[in-house]
């Protein structure tokens, strides 16, 4: 059945059973590949997206879910890579292999909204289900300090 | 069958100039004739730049493209390998882009690009000096060619930050590079040495990162093409089983289900690549495929494995050595001279399998047109895949165009090319479209291709005076060398079950190292530091309750035996400054230390941690000092650092595959997990560089002593000895 998206601040149409995961609907039928297919079961946070501006495992969110919601991926994070949070990435280099860290970013910059001075335990809770295996856990957690000094909830 | 709109520049990984500029993916268009252009690695670009030699092609505005022949891993070496160039090319930093190497150029061309596939920590050490000859050639030929054009000779020319001059003379190298490609010299030039460089070891930000902090960068599973189908895979859950049916006709009516194709394994395949037997369901999009496929009924013959388990392998493991076994290494005569010792202690370790879990789990898009297949993929051995490709569809290799995206991770996983192989006879199968195959992680635990299992009983002799006189180890394990090519362990020795013990440096008169091989239906291949991961999780376990037996402090005594080895003594001395090691904390905390040498580098560990009288554990602290001799890129070694304590905390503390009637039992995160950032310990990274003409690996060495020095941290603070990984299935509540 066709559904209508709003992804990035554009609407798409797709045809896709409602159940659907977002997932697979953001990368198979839009076509944005930033976001991420790590587990499938909400536990590793690849996928993480935000929807109303809450992170979600977008792997486990039916697409019939996000209808008339306002969806927002990696791309559409900033038109620049300038949010706070992809600014510190960048000046700390935190992505290794890389793989994990749209979903990284995009958890991070809802912790920000929500809490703009996280300490280590708030980063810890809040991206607990973030994994990743190249070990970049310690350049994360200074890269979301860097991103709260830089006003990450932009 | 259709032809597909792949241009010769279809698809080639690039990163951005440094001071910005914009990520090339892919581009379609220009239609089927160019699939056909007799030079499709050409590289992507508008402007037309110069090639001045296979590595290097500089742009009229300047911009300098650095050809990479290694995979992007996160290990760096999308940033190592172009500053190893540009360190002799005197190129200006700020101007110079990374993009692969063309394997199918490399094939073409006598292997034009020496080393194409990415392990054993060798990337920088094994290309660092035809890398540099690259860079160093380029620039006298610069050189010659503003020469030439001056009329002076080219000692009087200097080439600095991408600008030749001479006197008041002066030219960029975008001006002289047409004349310097077509440049012989008499004499390529000598490259620089350590103490020369003026780039390497400096701090520089990685190239590739701008890409992977707003979804740009590509791996394989990003990989779209026009008119592509998606499959889904099922493997026979008990490795040597076979496929007796499957049910399309349940599934047909699906929404954009194709077709259903029945993978078998031809045992004329090498061991290594054969591809396991199956099904694989393909649809319109990857979530119809997958759906479809777990709702089609499908039965399986289980084959002749189906009674193995870990339970009973691990009992295997330990009956092997009460005898004696294949002879790794003998110095003196450990058997006789251990009869003679005023005391001896003996201990037993095992670890067990694992599976690499990259996070990108394994996928590969095939595309097969009249005249040409191309395939796509987080390749760690290009030229491997492509041959595989080759061999797979009946094709010449010269016809096969790999082309390599950023990998989600390597560890190994990826150059093995099974999946890639898989990939191709699903594409065969499908014809006529183009085909992106993806794992799920389930599938991805089940089918690993990761740890090898590993159990060990050691023995050391002291003197009268707490000296060590002998140890003797024996040492059983699983071997990937003995199901990839059973004629190389003939004398039944694997290095891979015996790496750490065989080649270990303490000075001890008498050491035998004995080696067996037992084997189950898993399949194993190379896992971040082979035979050292396991190895030193049981020797400097072991050697640390040798060093408390004989009332020795466990720091000291390794710098004891191991005085007339500089660069260790460097190493163990800047660990015990750095860490503060110290063996009389309060119970309940501790520090616990750990070394190894492998693939050329040094590498000490002190772990603190602190375990509450319930048993539960936190890694406070990591302290690493590593001696690779000369640095490349000393931010990433200290990401390494950071690195190799996820990669193998997660094993030592977490995680293991458990086997059950000759299945994986564990399949996603929730049953077999990977470590957290609340677990994440502070690592401190620091380095003992011994410099000369030493240069050492760092994607593996930084793994091996992390788990056993986390290990001796747990006996110092609740004297309980972990014995096997992980350690949480021991128990370490104290009172």
């Amino acid at each position: 059945m066709a559904l209508t998206l709003s992804v990035n601040g554009k609407n798409y149409t797709v045809d896709v059973e409602p159940e659907t995961p977002l997932l697979w609907v953001i990368r198979d039928n839009i076509g944005l590949t930033g976001t991420k297919y790590g587990c499938g079961i909400a536990r590793c946070g690849a996928c993480t997206v935000h929807v109303d501006g809450q992170a979600v495992r977008s792997c486990s969110t039916q697409a019939a879910a996000a209808v008339g919601k306002t969806v927002t991926t990696i791309e559409g994070l900033s038109p620049d890579s300038k949010h706070p949070v992809q600014v510190a990435w960048t000046e700390l280099d935190v992505p290794q292999c890389g793989y994990c860290q749209s979903g990284q970013i995009m958890a991070a910059a809802a912790l920000l909204a929500k809490r703009p001075r996280p300490t280590d335990a708030d980063i810890d809770a809040e991206m607990e289900l973030n994994l990743c295996r190249c070990g970049t856990y310690q350049a994360i957690r200074a890269a979301v300090h860097r991103a709260a000094a830089l006003g990450g909830a932009r | 069958m259709t032809h597909m709109d792949i241009t010769r520049r279809a698809f080639i990984v690039a990163t951005a100039a440094a001071g910005g500029g914009m990520m090339i993916g892919f581009s379609m268009g220009a239609g089927a004739a160019t699939n056909i252009n007799p030079m499709p690695w050409e590289r992507v670009s508008d402007k037309e730049g110069q090639e001045v030699n296979a590595w290097i092609v500089i742009d009229p505005d300047g911009t300098t493209t650095i050809r990479v022949g290694q995979s992007e891993m996160g290990q760096g070496v999308f940033t190592a390998m172009p500053m190893l160039v540009a360190e002799e090319l005197h190129v200006d930093w700020k101007m110079v882009r990374a993009e692969y190497a063309d394997s199918n150029r490399h094939v073409r061309n006598n292997n034009l690009y020496q080393r194409m596939s990415t392990g054993g920590s060798g990337a920088v050490r094994n290309s660092r000096v035809y890398l540099q000859q690259a860079g160093a050639s380029a620039r006298e030929r610069l050189k010659e060619a503003a020469a030439q054009a001056w009329s002076v000779p080219r000692d009087q020319v200097t080439a600095k930050d991408s600008v030749l001059t001479s006197g008041n003379r002066r030219g960029t190298y975008a001006e002289f590079a047409t004349k310097a490609a077509t440049i012989q010299l008499a004499q390529e030039p000598a490259i620089k040495q350590s103490g020369q460089f003026t780039l390497l070891g400096t701090r520089v930000a990685r190239l590739d990162t701008p890409l992977k902090v707003n979804g740009s960068a590509i791996y394989g599973i990003d990989v779209r093409l026009p008119n592509m189908v998606y499959a889904a895979v099922k493997s026979v859950p008990t490795r040597g089983g076979s496929l007796k049916s499957f049910n399309f006709d349940a599934i047909k009516g699906r929404p954009g289900v194709i077709a259903a194709y029945k993978l078998t394994p031809n045992p004329e395949h090498p061991f290594a690549t054969r591809i396991p037997a199956g099904v694989a369901v393909v649809a319109d999009t990857y979530y119809r495929a997958l759906t479809a496929l777990n709702l089609m009924p499908i039965e399986w013959d289980m084959g002749p494995d189906a009674n193995i388990s870990t339970t009973e392998y691990y009992k295997q493991l330990a009956d092997a050595v009460k005898v004696p076994g294949a002879v790794a290494r003998n110095d003196g005569d450990a058997i006789s001279v251990m009869k003679t010792a005023a005391k001896t202690v003996e201990g037993t370790y095992r670890t067990g399998y694992n599976a690499h879990t990259c996070m990108e789990p394994l996928n590969c898009t095939v595309a097969i047109t009249n005249d040409r297949v191309d395939v796509w993929g987080s390749f760690q051995n290009p030229p491997g895949s492509l041959a595989v490709v080759a061999e797979h569809l009946g094709v010449q290799p010269v016809n096969v165009y790999t082309h390599t995206t950023f990998l989600g991770d390597g560890f190994g996983q990826r150059s093995r090319n099974h999946e890639v192989r898989q990939a191709a006879e699903i594409a065969k199968q499908v014809g006529n479209r183009p085909v992106k195959m993806i794992w799920t992680r389930e599938e991805d635990t089940r089918m690993h291709t990761g740890r090898p299992a590993s159990y060990s009983w050691l023995k050391a002799g002291l003197d009268a005076q707490g000296n060590i006189i002998a140890i003797h180890t024996r040492t059983s394990g699983h071997s990937a060398a003995a199901q990839n090519n059973p004629t190389s362990v003939a004398n039944g020795l694997d290095a891979g079950i015996s790496n750490g013990v065989r080649d270990h440096r303490y000075k001890i008169p008498n050491m035998l190292a004995e080696n067996y091989i037992r084997n189950t239906n898993q399949h194993t291949q190379a896992y971040r530091a082979p035979g050292y991961e396991h190895n030193i999780w049981h020797f400097e376990q072991f050697f640390d309750e040798v060093a408390r037996a004989a009332g020795k402090n466990p720091m000291d005594l390794r710098i004891a035996l191991t005085a007339d080895l500089p660069d260790w003594q460097a190493v163990l001395k800047t660990l015990k400054e750095k860490s503060g090691y110290r063996i009389d904390l309060p119970k309940g905390e501790g520090m616990g230390m750990a070394i190894c040498e492998s693939f050329g580098t040094i590498v000490g560990a002190v772990a603190k941690v602190t375990v509450t009288r319930r048993g539960a554990v936190t890694v406070d602290k990591v302290n690493v000092v590593l001696d690779c001799g000369n640095l490349v890129t000393p931010a990433v070694a200290e990401h390494q650092g950071q690195s190799a304590t996820v990669y193998s905390m997660t094993d030592a503390l977490y995680r293991e595959l458990t086997i059950e009637k000759g299945q994986v039992v564990e399949g996603n995160f929730d049953t077999y997990p990977l470590m957290k950032i609340s677990q994440m310990p502070v690592v401190e990274t620091h380095f003992a560089l011994s410099g000369g003409d030493k240069w050492g690996g760092m994607g593996e060495p930084v793994t091996p002593p992390i788990p056993a020095a986390i290990g001796n941290a747990l006996f110092a603070a609740t004297g309980i000895r972990v014995r096997e990984q992980p350690a949480s299935r021991t128990n370490l509540s104290w009172t």
